[in-house]
């Protein structure tokens, strides 16, 4: 009878593996963000429907808030869109658009044509400071806390789960802050 | 015991032994196949594990990408946004290869703190993409160039 | 509107999957005919039902649907029809659908060439095939709906990646889940055998001709993929032992395994309880294999390629499937444990090494495959698992399966003397030995790889042919087809070892500099660049390098190497210039401009002596696999042959 059970005890341990493999696939990134956990390099950027003004994360220091990396050109921002609405009006805290290796007229176009939930835009056309960020591609959506210290980091669309998972976070988040 | 019992149980014990012999050999040789995967700042903390061929990750440094005239050598910086590794390579750059891009180096640290690389891989492209057309890419070291500012 | 009739469908189809897994199933174990006769209804009704939601999702792509989130990502208003139908199964929703369209197909088949089954074994093997069919049904409307809205949908798609509008990827991907989906076939006949408990022999028979359509599929649906790296990638690799494609050659080496072993249990009875063992672990490996390419637990190190959620529910489904089925195997296995003896030097002997080969190496690719995991499982760090850990351990495993393929069909089975064996294969090795030393010196391929691949492989053609050859004289009917089968598959495992051996060892490959009017040696061939011209195609520009290639100052090709650059979505792709050869393939890839002013571009060069012969060697593989499926001995009515195999075989 043991020797019958063999494969079935063999196929659990397998299973172990997996789960485990599937808990912590969403830590396996290949470059672990080196940022998570650190300060946010201090960027300076022009916004983007005000290219005169400037806005630094120095500033933001003292509340939580959300860096959201988009472009125009970004298949999945638009998918994740709906999301980014979402996160504009029940997040409760700034939600910073980080326009990436875009043009002005065509971001601005995407926004006239999808909508802006975001409270405002910093513009890095060349993409230099997305490196300081620690950017890989869009969309990418940062949590900083009210010390300006990176929380989490999400790589890719918004959907569903990411979205709940980002709220519980943000709630977490603004806690602390207000404690 | 019967002769055909006996036969049998010969039978699975030549069978049991050939196996734990291949598990052994396999073991040895993953062992030696491993390849540690390390970021920057794990070369600078010296945590690095001897004599081995490693996967180095991370982001190609801004303005140290240096190509020799003559020849396909060419050095370049790999960053992880606290520490920077110099990587020395020989070859052909995968096409998404550039500054600011996610990289992965196959190689080994030479004396001078040099990473030799044999095989350099370009990760990450700027967009989402299904999981299979991203593994074929990056298998061959070609991710894409996602959609460009139009 | 389309959407909403793909989606009914669907949920319709999982309704009578539903039904199919528990009426006729409860039917079986009352004794109830009515309950049983329902099953071939339900299961056509199924498949229908499957169909119409496919063709929904077709249609969609036909008429740029963009309203459908799948068709938007992976079609767009430039894309011609042909591949606007193959993209359908380009993403991972679309191509679940298609898994289970065949799944669908498979039971179809079943019931169409089934007709003489018993009715209760028939009804639960379809019944364990609905059962699957739930699973994935609810995966795919749970967590992979191929027909979700985006509202407002755009007025343009994304295009479907370049990699993926190429008929060797349009091919691939079907072939392969014929494989992986076959296997659930055979994982419900084992399964309905099991149930039964009486039939342990019988249903061996039966499930013979589906286990070899499987691995046929499954055979030529990896030997594609590893055909379409090799021309597409523009790595001049035709293996990578990457985690999708270990994915898929676990199934396969756990699959030819069962074909083995099922041989010795149809014909003898021995290794019973083995033989349901692999006939569940090959279906297993498939979901597995799903399991891993989907999930992205291995290759997570990509940033974009996980979905925890998908990764969880095959995973669960997994953990169901494989286990009530390894539980009743626990259970019912005793009971079939015996098998009638045989002697050491026998044709069970040989099938049952092979099968411990196989089955190992299957284990060690899946720990190859695995062991990163475990690494991190245990604290390790995060590594990776080099190919030369699999070159290794396959060189290791898989000598002895290749010195005993041909001693195999020779030997007879319960007993047989050594002496008997060793006299037709002599000549066989003699001309093994004397042709491979001869050739491996007239080609210059004078090192041991390419020795022991020349030798091995004709060791391997000439027994398989000396045994067609003594079998024709001693037949008046000839080869019956299952004997054709085997000798055109073993024929193919001989022509691969030689591809394999002169690709590993002579291949020469080059990374170089180059520039317009300057010419490179290479392995006796003059490549000389003469111009990089812009070209334009349908939606890509290219730089296009403009080579001829000189032997012996006679021009033997012109080769145009491109690096392309996709209109929509600005993809970079290299596209590899082939000049295709039965003895030696010429291949240049362009890697990127290095010095504007001379024009100098790197250029990686490869000349691949007989890699044609890997696929040739597949392909006869499959043939033979497909050939011998099509034997009328699987077949024949049941009555007869049972109560012919009730008499002779019943085990003293």
């Amino acid at each position: 009878m043991i020797r019958m059970l063999l494969p079935l005890i063999v196929f659990a341990g397998l299973l172990v593996l997996l789960i485990f493999g599937l808990r912590t696939a969403d830590q396996r990134e290949i470059v672990q963000s080196p940022l998570v956990g650190k300060p946010v390099p201090e960027i300076t950027l022009p916004g983007l429907n005000d290219p005169e003004t400037t806005y630094s994360t120095a500033e933001l220091i003292g509340e939580p808030y959300i860096i959201n990396v988009w472009g125009s050109w970004c298949w999945a921002c638009r998918e994740e869109h709906p999301y980014i609405d979402r996160l504009g009006r029940e997040a409760g805290v700034p939600l910073v658009g980080f326009n990436w290796k875009d043009e002005r007229e065509d971001a601005l176009r995407w926004l006239n044509r999808f909508g802006d939930s975001w409270s405002f835009h910093m513009v890095d056309f060349e993409g230099r400071a997305a490196i300081d960020l620690g950017v890989y591609g869009a969309p990418e959506t940062y949590l900083v806390d009210h010390r300006g210290v990176i929380q989490h980091k999400h790589i890719g669309p918004i959907d569903a789960t990411v979205f709940e998972d980002l709220m519980r976070r943000i709630v977490q988040m603004r806690a602390e802050a207000d404690s | 015991m019967t002769p055909t019992r006996k036969k049998r149980l010969t039978l699975v014990g030549l069978i049991v032994l050939g196996v734990s012999a291949a598990t052994v050999v396999a073991i040895t040789a993953l062992q030696d196949n491993m390849m540690f995967f390390v970021t920057p700042s794990d070369v600078y903390a010296q945590t690095l594990p001897a004599d081995r061929q490693i996967r180095l990750g991370g982001l190609v440094a801004d303005g140290t990408v240096s190509r020799d005239p003559d020849s396909l050598a060419v050095t370049f910086g790999v960053t992880d946004g606290a520490h920077d590794v110099m990587v020395s390579f020989n070859g052909i750059l995968p096409d998404l290869f550039r500054e600011g891009q996610g990289v992965i180096a196959h190689g080994f640290l030479d004396d001078s703190g040099t990473f030799q690389a044999h095989e350099v891989l370009a990760r990450h492209d700027e967009t989402y993409m299904p999981p299979e057309v991203m593994r074929a890419l990056e298998k061959a070291g070609h991710p894409t160039e996602a959609n460009m500012p139009l | 509107m389309i959407a909403e009739f793909g989606q009914v469908s669907l949920i319709l189809a999982l309704v009578l999957a539903v039904l199919l897994a528990t009426l006729p199933l409860y039917g079986a174990y009352r004794g109830s005919d009515t309950l049983m006769r329902l099953a071939p209804s339900l299961v056509i009704g199924h498949f229908v039902f499957l169909a119409a939601a496919y063709v929904a999702l077709s249609v969609a792509f036909l008429n740029h649907d963009f309203s459908i989130a799948n068709v938007a990502l992976n079609s767009n208003l430039l894309l011609p029809w042909y591949y606007r139908l193959t993209a359908v199964w380009g993403s991972h929703e679309g191509s679940l659908l298609l898994w289970m369209l065949m799944l669908g197909g498979w039971m179809l088949a079943v019931v169409a060439f089934s007709r003489t089954l018993p009715r209760e074994f028939l009804t639960r093997l379809l019944s364990v095939m609905g059962i699957v069919s739930i699973g994935f049904l609810l995966f795919t409307l749970l967590t992979s709906n191929p027909f979700d809205r985006i509202l407002p949908g755009p007025t343009d798609g994304q295009d479907l990646n370049p990699l993926l509008q190429d008929p060797g990827m349009i091919v691939h991907p079907p072939l392969l889940y014929m494989g992986y989906v076959g296997f659930a076939v055979a994982f419900g006949f084992a399964i309905a055998g099991l149930l039964g408990g009486k039939v342990e022999r019988d249903w061996v028979r039966w499930a013979r001709p589906w286990t070899l359509a499987a691995w046929s599929f499954l055979t030529a649906g990896i030997a594609l993929g590893s055909w379409w790296a090799y021309y597409e990638l523009g790595w001049g690799g035709w293996w990578f032992w990457d985690p999708v494609e270990n994915a898929s050659f676990i199934p396969w080496l756990v699959g030819t395994a069962l074909l083995h072993s099922q041989a010795v249990t149809e014909k003898r009875g021995s290794f019973p309880a083995w033989t349901v063992l692999l006939s569940i672990a090959a279906f297993s490996m498939s979901l597995l294999g799903t399991f891993l390419v989907r999930s992205g637990v291995l290759t997570s190190v990509h940033a974009f390629a996980h979905d925890p959620d998908r990764g969880l529910f095959i995973l669960i489904f997994m953990a169901v499937i494989t286990g009530a089925a390894l539980l009743l195997y626990a259970l019912r296995a005793p009971r079939i444990m015996t098998g009638p003896g045989f002697d050491w030097m026998s044709r069970e002997t040989m099938l049952l090494i092979n099968n411990v080969f196989f089955a190992v190496s299957a284990a060690m690719v899946l720990l190859g495959t695995l062991y990163p995991l475990l690494v991190e499982f245990m604290g390790w760090g995060q590594i990776s698992v080099g190919p030369p850990y699999f070159g290794a351990m396959f060189i290791l495993l898989m000598t002895p399966i290749v010195i005993l393929l041909p001693l195999g069909p020779f030997t007879r089975w319960k007993q047989d003397e050594v002496m008997r064996l060793l006299r037709p294969l002599a000549a066989s090795a003699a001309v093994a030995i004397v042709l491979g030393l001869i050739i491996s010196a007239a080609l210059g391929a004078w090192n041991l790889r390419a020795i022991t691949g020349w030798i091995g492989g004709i060791w391997v053609m000439a027994g398989a042919v000396a045994w067609a050859v003594r079998q024709w004289r001693g037949t008046r009917s000839g080869l019956a087809l299952h004997q054709w089968g085997m000798t055109l598959a073993h024929f193919g495992v001989g022509v691969f070892l030689i591809g394999v051996a002169m690709v590993e060892s002579m291949t020469f490959e080059r990374d170089m500099r180059i520039a317009p009017g300057q010419t490179v040696e290479a392995a006796g061939y003059e490549f000389t660049l003469h111009e990089v011209a812009q070209v334009k195609g349908p939606n890509w520009r290219a730089e296009e390098a403009r080579f001829t290639v000189n032997r012996n100052d006679r021009e033997v090709a012109r080769m145009n190497p491109q690096k392309r650059l996709y209109h929509r979505g600005g993809q970079v792709m290299t596209q590899v210039a082939l000049r295709p050869g039965i003895t030696r393939d010429l291949y240049i890839a362009m890697g990127e401009e290095l010095d504007p002013a001379s024009g100098a571009w790197s250029i990686r060069i490869h000349i691949k002596p007989f890699v044609r012969w890997i696929w040739g060697g597949a392909a006869l593989m499959t043939l033979g696999g497909l050939i011998s499926a099509g034997d009328r001995r699987y077949w024949r009515r049941r009555r007869a042959e049972s109560r012919r195999a009730d008499t002779a075989e019943v085990p003293a």
